[in-house]
């Protein structure tokens, strides 16, 4: 019945030992897919600058640029920042990791500061015509993601100080940063399609 | 040398299987098994295609006669758009998940999905947007009434002012829909890349899987375009922006692109894992290789990349420019090359092979020749002229219905009826499978080829009174769709009864080739276990004398073995 001996070099595979930890992958996926819905917003926003009879809304020919420069400076440093501590998990050093992801959480949260003064003195609103909803939902949207990137870095914060918590590998933080360098490019486009393309 | 280390793997592996977990109440509960979310995916998706069925029976009642005497127009609109919403997000995308659940991860040897919680929370977002959806028919003002596709201005009117509208709750389940349709996809595209078979290169894959990962790419390129234009479209309904309001400096045209961006590759995310069914089972029934198979393989992702670029032939009658139309035009009809691959590598498998035209078979037949019928038509409504003169009539719903149902819903319950043995462990009625055929084959010709005429000769699509001329296609399309609804009820028989009382099905009672056909049936929790078999060639090899696995005796003794 079974053949032993004729084929000793056959192979049987172990199953679910070997599946454990995709998902790197997966959230490489879903990263590329998230991309997606602000580049449908970044062409709805051209599309629509471009066509659009009025686009500022009125008495408003253009938006401040210095205090959002200042914004995208720190964000976009955040971005080594987080590269650094990622660096000093590899090499062990836990105290280390833990002070520069924490100096990149507030450095985020800066940007959300940043973010709620701007909005704050704005003199128009979502209603404001298409550039006043495309403004708001362009950096809100983004702004969700960049608290939501904070919050999955406390996390991640939180998690390092659990017992043998890097022990199946350091994907999460791996992960969160990711994300944060995925945050950071996103703002990048929409700076200049909003403040810097006026 | 490695013989011993062989020895003790027999030892371990001479237990059979362990007996699948076997408690109706796991299909109930949040589990994590992509066996029973394939299970609650498919059955779900069934009631919902009995709902769906129902509401398109209301529609057609209402046309069986001229003037709109059933139900007052509004009450029409939304019935239709309920109808087209249902069909679409509430059955056949997660009639697909469940298929694709159940299939991908024995058909690649995995034990389970990448992502098995992920799995289950994608999977229990159905019910709550189904519930959502349906309870705009409670709201005042009536559900969602703008047609599947919501376009603004009719979309964002919203006339009762409320917050809480048909439209606002249509909104809100979509989007859901969209979140679980990327949970799905990332699972499934982890899976397939990362936890196939070893062995099992890209062109060892069976077409089923090679079709699900073409149609899960084009979900993740896709969906989030529709997700971005609903999320405006919410914005105008609800916090008064203007991104589609004319009177605001918007665009509603915008619209249309982000909606058929999405919207014309969904329906290829529908269709491709239909064609990998179609591509499983004629091999099977005519013990014939795959012809070309690698052509069949690519062609599929030549359907991905092209379905893309073709969203604004949709778009031919509202103003789009010449050169915009044109360029489209020829897009559209670029995508006919590789669906001709594959309906030419079908008909030359089929072509003197020794046929077994068991229920499975002639469900792939029907939609095999519903597709060519549908294809056609579809190349009529590429071209521009044709389009300009047909669009927004009966004979677009004709076109459309001829590849929904005719063919995606034909491939969906042919695959029904093949796997069916392998995953409850029961074989089903082979003749109420055939009365179930005829009815629906019958039932879906008299439906939709009548409507090609009424369309041609003018009636626009979703009006609820029409001019007396077109009555004769309407009363007989109003027949063919009351036959379907009667064809439910073999099948519903058929499926709870062998379920219940079926005979015992064997491991492999077609006479199959494929990973899924290795293991017994219904197969165990985590499939193959710890005996993963190495594969050697694509599953097509009916009639050669290549191996599929390497020792593939003895997995077969194995999947007989009793617990």
């Amino acid at each position: 019945m079974l053949s032993e001996n004729k084929n000793p070099t056959i192979n049987h595979n172990p199953g679910h030992v070997k599946h454990d930890g995709h998902n790197m992958t997966g959230f490489i996926i879903f990263l590329c897919s998230e991309s997606i819905i602000f580049f449908a917003f970044f062409v709805g926003y051209g599309i629509l600058k471009v066509t659009a009879p009025v686009w500022y809304p009125e008495g408003i020919d253009g938006i401040a640029v210095k205090e959002p420069l200042i914004n995208t400076v720190i964000l976009v440093s955040s971005s080594f920042v987080i590269y650094f501590a990622e660096k000093s998990l590899h090499k062990k050093n836990l105290w280390g990791f833990r002070s520069i992801w924490f100096i990149t959480m507030l450095m985020g949260s800066y940007f959300v500061y940043g973010q709620y003064i701007e909005w704050s003195e704005l003199s128009f609103s979502l209603q404001s015509g298409v550039f006043g909803g495309m403004f708001y939902l362009l950096t809100g949207f983004h702004g969700l993601h960049v608290i939501t990137g904070i919050l999955l870095m406390g996390l991640m914060l939180y998690r390092s100080f659990l017992p043998n918590n890097y022990q199946r590998g350091e994907m999460g933080v791996e992960s969160v940063s990711l994300f944060w360098h995925f945050v950071d490019v996103i703002w990048i486009i929409l700076f200049v399609l909003i403040y810097l393309w006026q | 040398m490695t013989i011993i280390n062989y020895d003790q793997r027999l030892v371990k592996s001479k237990n059979p299987y362990p007996r699948g977990p076997n408690d109706w109440k796991r299909f109930f509960s949040f589990n994590t098994d992509a066996k029973v979310i394939g299970i609650q995916y498919i059955v779900t998706a069934l009631f919902f295609l009995l709902l769906g069925g129902l509401l398109g029976m209301l529609v057609r009642g209402e046309l069986i006669t001229p003037p709109s005497d059933l139900f007052d127009p509004t009450v029409y609109n939304g019935l239709y758009t309920m109808h087209g919403t249902v069909m679409l997000f509430l059955f056949l995308f997660p009639m697909l998940s469940g298929l694709t659940n159940l299939l991908v991860p024995p058909m690649i040897g995995a034990p389970d999905m990448a992502f098995p919680k992920l799995n289950a929370l994608a999977f229990w977002l159905v019910p709550v947007f189904s519930i959502i959806l349906l309870l705009s028919f409670f709201v005042p003002g009536g559900p969602a009434s703008s047609g599947w596709w919501s376009y603004p201005p009719i979309s964002i009117q919203n006339p009762l002012g409320k917050m809480i509208n048909g439209e606002m709750l249509w909104i809100t389940a979509i989007s859901l829909s969209g979140i679980s349709s990327i949970m799905g996809a990332v699972n499934f595209v982890t899976t397939i890349i990362r936890m196939r078979a070893p062995g099992m290169g890209f062109f060892k894959m069976p077409i089923f899987i090679w079709t699900v990962l073409a149609a899960q790419l084009l979900q993740l390129l896709g969906l989030p375009a529709l997700t971005g234009g609903a999320i405006m479209l919410f914005f105008d309904l609800s916090f008064g922006t203007s991104f589609f309001r004319i009177e605001g400096g918007g665009d509603p045209v915008l619209f249309q692109h982000f909606f058929w961006f999405y919207s014309h590759p969904a329906v290829y995310v529908m269709v491709l894992p239909v064609f990998g069914i179609f591509s499983e089972l004629f091999p099977v029934y005519a013990r014939k290789p795959l012809f070309g198979y690698k052509f069949v393989a690519v062609a599929s992702f030549g359907i991905t990349i092209l379905s893309l670029v073709v969203w604004v032939h949709h778009m031919f009658y509202t103003g789009t420019p010449m050169w915009m139309r044109n360029l489209f035009m020829f897009t559209t009809m670029l995508i006919a090359v590789p669906t001709g691959v594959k309906v030419f590598a079908w008909i030359a498998t089929l072509w003197g092979g020794n046929l077994r035209l068991s229920t499975p078979m002639l469900f792939c037949l029907g939609g095999l020749f519903n597709f060519i019928f549908g294809g056609i038509t579809g190349v009529m409504l590429a071209t521009v002229p044709v389009d300009i003169h047909v669009g927004n009539t009966y004979f677009v719903v004709a076109h459309f219905h001829y590849i929904i149902f005719n063919t995606i819903a034909f491939g969906i319950f042919a695959g029904i009826y093949h796997w069916f043995p392998k995953f409850t462990g029961r074989m089903f009625y082979e003749g109420l499978g055939k009365v179930h055929f005829a009815l629906t084959f019958v039932g879906a010709t008299l439906n939709w080829l009548p409507l090609h005429w009424a369309g041609l000769l003018g009636m626009p699509r979703r009006v609820a009174s029409y001019d007396p001329e077109f009555a004769i296609w309407n009363v007989i399309a109003s027949i063919g769709a009351f036959i379907l609804g009667v064809a439910s009820i073999p099948f519903i028989l058929n499926m709870v009864s062998s379920w219940v009382r079926g005979k015992a099905a064997p491991p492999n009672p077609w006479r199959a080739i494929g990973l899924e056909w290795l293991l017994p049936s219904p197969p165990p929790h985590e499939n193959f276990e710890d005996d993963i078999p190495t594969v050697l060639n694509e599953p097509y090899c009916y009639g050669l004398d290549k191996p599929f696995v390497q020792d593939e005796q003895f997995y077969i003794d194995k999947s007989f073995k009793k617990h």
